[in-house]
């Protein structure tokens, strides 16, 4: 069954990767970026939007619905970092990457649940990270904002579990993306130490995962955190 | 039947899922099977069709259908 989804954050690592695998499996997807463009987007449905702001959530989300119809799959995917030690981190680094990762989820969720909620039918995949498990030294916004989105998960899949609307959780390890290239050589080798696997994960890898939590199959789950993460966190 | 609870009526069936006739002033919202969510649901309806704002704490209490159209009303 064709369904439509939405991939905030779409147009690049992770989210592009599911965003076309959704596609390959015949769903109709549209992809949000702040710039409203990407490279590779062919035959994805791309809107502008800025999570940090509720109105442009809105806009972009009012901007599929006309066009595709009503969001059935949220994959909220987009997030920044701000990285460094707590000692040297400013206030407004530690609340913007609050702000975009945890609150920006919030946001949109909140935008798309209430016609899931009518269809009675919704998914609703957040996409955090295996720091969010284990913290991360330098990353204590980011680690914070990715534990964040367990609880805002969980309440989630409380409050809508009686709509059949599942809400799921993804914690990707270290993944071949731009995001994880900013890193230095020896942060890089330090963290392929930890991972049993002895590689980087796939953007591939989670996007296979994310369509199961979205897939009719995984209706009997929800509220649950997948790490996938080549066994950093055995979690 | 008013205009106002011909408007507050067709809220109802939408978002409720009941029909017309069960709409009635003394029917709760225990018997026309609407939990918490269909009860937040019908009131988000309510304030985009009337144009009036509904306080999260004002919901405490409405019950019936009596309750959630006078509380309506009194915005109006």
């Amino acid at each position: 069954m064709s369904r439509v989804v939405l991939v905030t954050g779409g147009n690049r690592g992770i989210g592009l990767a599911t965003a076309k695998r959704f596609q390959a499996s015949g769903h109709q997807v549209a992809v949000t970026s702040r710039s409203g463009t990407g490279d590779d987007l062919d035959g994805l449905f791309v809107v502008k939007c800025d999570v940090t702001d509720s109105e442009s959530v809105d806009a972009a989300v009012s901007e599929v619905e006309e066009s595709l119809g009503p969001v059935e799959v949220l994959v909220s995917n987009a997030g920044i970092t701000r990285d460094g030690l707590v000692l040297r981190m400013a206030d407004d680094a530690f609340s913007e990457v609050l702000d975009a990762n945890l609150t920006g989820g919030f946001r949109i969720a909140r935008r798309v649940v209430k016609k899931m909620m009518r269809a009675r039918w919704g998914r609703i995949v957040f996409v955090s990270s295996v720091v969010g498990l284990g913290g991360q030294a330098g990353q204590a916004n980011y680690a914070a904002s990715k534990a964040g989105i367990t609880g805002l998960a969980r309440s989630l899949a409380k409050e809508f579990a009686g709509r059949n609307i599942t809400v799921n959780v993804v914690a990707p390890g270290p993944i071949d993306t731009d995001m994880l290239a900013a890193l230095s050589d020896a942060q890089r080798t330090a963290m392929l130490d930890m991972v049993p696997i002895g590689r980087l994960g796939e953007p591939a890898e989670i996007a296979a995962a994310i369509e199961y939590l979205a897939s009719e199959d995984a209706g009997f789950v929800t509220g649950t955190v997948l790490p996938i993460d080549g066994g950093l966190s055995m979690g | 039947m008013s205009d106002n609870f011909e408007r507050f009526t067709n809220c109802a069936v939408d978002v409720l899922s009941v029909d017309a006739d069960q709409v009635v002033l003394d029917a709760t919202f225990e018997s026309l099977d609407a939990d918490s969510l269909d009860l937040v649901e019908l009131v988000m309806a309510l304030e985009e069709e009337f144009d009036v704002n509904v306080e999260e704490e004002e919901l405490d209490g409405v019950l019936t259908i009596q309750a959630a159209y006078d509380l309506i009303l009194s915005k109006l």
